[in-house]
Parts: structure tokens; C-alpha cells; sequence
């Protein structure tokens, strides 16, 4: 694989991670506009545990998801009082505020950037980025998962049938501070420098929009929507000038077309029927 | 008594929903609350059910103290609620809607239940693996009692189920009423249909503006005049 491609790819691992983070809360209901913020902290702090602690880098990156876990679960509480345009702008408050906080951390490097050592190449990532996919599709087969799309359509109903919201929506949001800090780890240990600049603004808005648009009602949905706009810029690289004026026209076609994003449940039905037989619904005499 | 409410009282800020409202409900027993809009039946539910806090008296089920239950306690004791509107989960399957009606249960039997629940609803069991946003109102009424069922209830509360609903499927759903009540469940209904109401409950109480202004045998309902008057607002 030439480098391009293996730089392409470690990119991808990395939004499809990222894209998981915030389909976690969003499939039960809460969109996150802070992705960015749990990026950064993955990324400083298993760059630290690996780089200045020197524990091993596998470690290094669990520990590193672990600790943006802990904080994406201190920080739910407040920002889940919040509800729609409301939970946005406090997502987005909160990746601001992380910005702000290490862009002044002398021991991050503050502006000028913090240098990680361990390299983690394609052969950590991949493994990795397929863990967390398998996790998120187990996940949403589970109790948790149900209970997460139930309080995602209707909270009040959820609630009458002992569903307990506040709980799944805290846990949701937990495991997507989890997965975030794995990306951020990932980015640490591909680029081997951490660079607060680009845990931005614009990277939590392109993974909602990798998620809303690839779809939220299935674990598909970030997956394809990842896929999509990571490889699609590449393939518009023949008209240099355009691409980002052909990925604008897309962006709003898409949203005309598929509101409810590109795979939904439906959609996949209608892909499985020819090939899987459904076990027939029994025959019952009325 | 299964259900006994007394002194029951629910205010949203300085809105007094629900006033000093008493009610019961025997084991086996089918009972309606009638009323016009904002006379506080679905509060009174709510307040059962406990999604909305209330202060009251006496408020006991099947031998508990209610108000020691957390909500999704009283659905595992056997208190469920059929909300108004249907409030089905759109995006999930018929099946998946039935799985979370059984969210509280532990046992085993949940799928001899939802198994159960197919062989009384057909047009459900074909319907399994598809959206529940494609079935038609009456369908989604029948999911939304199905679901309620599938926590075992020993009292179902039902809010306004005929709303919106065709006069065949009126029909249909208070047949259901009455055959779930003969397998042995007790049932709190709150209706608007005033005559379909009475033919099917044992007892009924009428609310105005949060009071129970009358209460009793659908005959002595039928006769007097407070019922018109709590609907016509006259008196």
C-alpha cells in the first residue's frame, strides 16, 4: 500500500471511530456537536500515558479512551438537562471550553503542540476501528440498545414501560466518550503530534454530519456515512478547484432527498428480503 | 379493592389538574372515568401510573403503598398504562415494540407471550419485521394494548383508545376490552365515547374540571343529568 493510501486509510479508521462517538448518543435521542472536545482529550492523554509515563501503547490508548469516558460521564449530567438546539450548544460550549484549556496547558506544549512518541500503523488501527464497529453493532442488539432507540422515539412511553432514560441516556453518552478517546488516541499515535488546532469546530460538524446524513437509526448509518465523505473528497481530487463546491451540492442534495439519512431500517429490509428467508409469520385460524 | 385512590390531588404549577379526586377499581372489575377536555382524566392516569407527581390521601395497588413505588416499579407490579394518542415507537419493528413491552419482565415466558400475542392479532404477526410506522391506527391501537399486555398487567388503564378511530374499529377495540376483562384483567378506562364507555364498564365517574361531580352504575349515570351537564358545561 503506497503511502497515500495508507494515510487515507488511517484517516478513515479515525472518522469511523469518531463517527460511532457521536452515533451513540444520537441513537438514543441527543445530538453531540462536542466531538472534537472528547477527540482532544483522548488524544492528549493517552499521548501523555504513552509518550511521558511511558507505558505501552495499546495501554496507553485504552487508558487514554478510559479517561475521556470518565469525563464525557462527569460532564452528561449538566448537559443532559439540556434538550435539542439547547444540547447542541452545549456540546459545542463544552469542545470550546477543552479547546481553550489545553491551548494554555504548558504541559501539552500549549499552541505549539505536544510530540507523541509510539507509532501505531495500520496494523494497530484497523484492528482497532473494526473492534469498535463490532462493538456498536453488538451493542444495539442488546437491552441497552433497545432501550436506547426506545427513549430515542419516545421518552415519556419509554419511561412507562421501566425503561430507565436518564440511565441510558448517561450510559450512551459515556460509552461515546469511550470511543471518542480511542480516536483521539488513534490520531495521537498515527500523526505522533497532537495539535489542539485541529480538534476544531469544523471536525464535530463534519462527524454529525457523517452521522445524521449516513443515518441514525441503524449501526450502518456512521459507517457508511464516514466511508462516504472520507473517500468521496479523493475521488473528486480530478477537479481540484470544484470538489468542495460538488461536496456542498451533495451535502443538500442528500439532505432534500434522505432527511432521515442514508440507511435506514427500511432500506435494509428491502435489501435482505430477496436474499434472506424470513421465517414465515405463523397462520393462526381467527 | 385492587386499585384505591383517595384525596388525590395533581397540580401543574398553579393549575390544580386533579382535585381531591377518590376511585377504586375491584379485582375483575372494568371501570371508566368520563369527562370533557382538561376535566384532568389523563392526569389522573399520569398520576397513577406516577409519571407525574401527585399528593393524595390513600393510594394503594393490589396491597402496595403506591407512592412508595418508583414508576417502573408499578409496572412490574402489575400497573400499566395505555397512553393516549398510541405513542408507539415509530422507528422500530412491530416485534421490537412488543420486546419493550416486556422490558420489566425477568421470566422466561416472553416469547410464548409475544407468541400469544400474534395468534390474537394476525394482521400483527405478518406485520412482525416491518416499521410499526406502517400500520394503520387501528393496528397501531391493537400494538400499543399488545405492548401494554406483554408487561402482564393485573389493572391496564387505557387513555381515550378510541380516539381517532373508524366506528367498526370502535367496535372492535371494546370487544377487545371486554374479552381481556373476561380472561380476568381489570381495566381503568378514560374514554370520550360516552356510549360505548357505559355499555362496557361496571361503574363509571365523571369528572369536572378536576372533581368527581358523580359516580356509579352506568344506569344511574345514563339517568341523571350531571353527566350531559359535565360535558355541555352547563349547571
Amino acid at each position: 500500500m503506497s503511502g497515500y493510501w495508507a494515510g487515507i486509510m488511517a484517516i478513515l479508521c479515525f472518522n469511523i471511530v469518531v463517527a460511532y462517538s457521536v452515533f451513540l448518543p444520537a441513537a438514543s435521542g441527543q445530538l453531540n456537536l462536542g466531538a472534537a472536545g472528547f477527540v482532544a482529550i483522548g488524544a492528549y492523554s493517552s499521548g501523555y500515558i504513552s509518550t511521558d509515563l511511558g507505558a505501552p501503547m495499546l495501554l496507553a490508548i485504552l487508558l487514554g479512551a478510559l479517561v475521556t469516558g470518565f469525563v464525557a460521564f462527569v460532564i452528561s449530567f449538566p448537559i443532559l438537562r439540556t434538550r435539542g438546539v439547547y444540547m447542541v450548544l452545549a456540546t459545542f460550549a463544552f469542545a470550546e471550553v477543552v479547546q481553550g484549556v489545553f491551548i494554555n496547558l504548558e504541559v501539552f506544549g500549549a499552541a505549539a503542540g505536544y510530540p507523541v512518541a509510539a507509532f501505531a500503523d495500520l496494523n494497530v488501527i484497523v484492528p482497532l476501528t473494526i473492534g469498535v464497529v463490532v462493538f456498536v453493532f453488538f451493542l444495539m442488539t442488546t437491552r441497552l440498545g433497545l432501550s436506547m432507540r426506545a427513549v430515542h422515539d419516545d421518552e415519556p412511553v419509554a419511561t412507562l414501560f421501566g425503561v430507565h432514560a436518564r440511565f441510558t441516556q448517561v450510559t450512551a453518552f459515556t460509552l461515546g466518550g469511550v470511543v471518542a478517546g480511542i480516536g483521539g488516541a488513534i490520531w495521537a499515535h498515527n500523526f505522533n503530534y497532537v495539535e489542539i488546532q485541529n480538534f476544531n469546530i469544523l471536525l464535530s460538524i463534519f462527524v454529525l454530519l457523517y452521522v445524521l446524513i449516513g443515518g441514525t437509526q441503524t449501526a450502518f448509518g456512521p459507517l457508511i456515512g464516514a466511508v462516504f465523505f472520507t473517500l468521496m473528497p479523493e475521488a473528486l481530487r480530478v477537479s481540484e478547484e470544484w470538489r468542495f463546491v460538488i461536496f456542498g451540492i451533495l451535502i443538500i442534495l442528500m439532505m432534500v432527498v434522505r432527511p432521515e439519512g442514508l440507511v435506514t431500517r427500511t432500506m435494509l429490509d428491502r435489501i435482505k428480503g430477496p436474499f434472506i428467508r424470513r421465517k414465515p409469520a405463523p397462520v393462526v385460524d381467527s | 379493592m385492587l386499585l384505591e385512590v383517595e384525596a388525590l390531588n395533581v397540580r401543574y404549577g398553579r393549575n390544580h389538574a386533579v382535585r381531591d379526586v377518590s376511585l377504586s377499581v375491584a379485582e375483575g372489575e372494568i371501570v371508566t372515568v368520563l369527562g370533557a377536555n382538561g376535566a384532568g382524566k389523563s392526569s389522573l392516569l399520569k398520576a397513577i401510573q406516577g409519571t407525574v407527581s401527585s399528593s393524595s390521601k390513600v393510594a394503594r395497588f393490589s396491597g402496595n403503598d403506591l407512592l412508595s413505588l418508583s414508576s417502573h416499579k408499578r409496572v412490574s407490579s402489575g400497573l400499566v398504562l395505555v397512553p393516549e394518542g398510541r405513542q408507539i415507537f415509530v422507528s422500530m419493528t412491530v416485534h421490537e415494540n412488543l420486546l419493550m413491552g416486556a422490558y420489566c419482565r425477568r421470566d422466561t415466558e416472553v416469547a410464548a407471550d409475544i407468541e400469544g400475542v400474534y395468534g390474537r392479532f394476525p394482521n400483527l404477526a405478518q406485520r412482525r419485521d416491518l416499521p410499526a410506522s406502517v400500520l394503520s391506527g387501528g393496528e397501531q391501537q391493537m400494538l400499543a394494548i399488545s405492548r401494554a399486555l406483554l408487561a402482564r398487567p393485573t389493572l391496564m388503564m387505557l387513555d381515550e383508545p378510541s380516539l381517532g378511530l373508524s366506528p367498526i374499529l370502535v367496535n372492535q377495540l371494546f370487544d377487545l376490552i371486554t374479552s381481556l376483562n373476561r380472561e380476568g384483567l381489570s381495566i381503568l378506562l378514560v374514554e370520550q365515547n360516552t356510549h360505548k364507555a357505559l355499555q362496557t364498564a361496571a361503574r363509571g365517574y365523571v369528572l369536572e374540571l378536576g372533581r368527581v361531580v358523580v359516580e356509579g352504575t352506568p344506569e344511574q349515570l345514563r339517568s341523571g343529568e350531571q353527566l350531559e351537564a359535565a360535558y355541555l358545561g352547563a349547571g
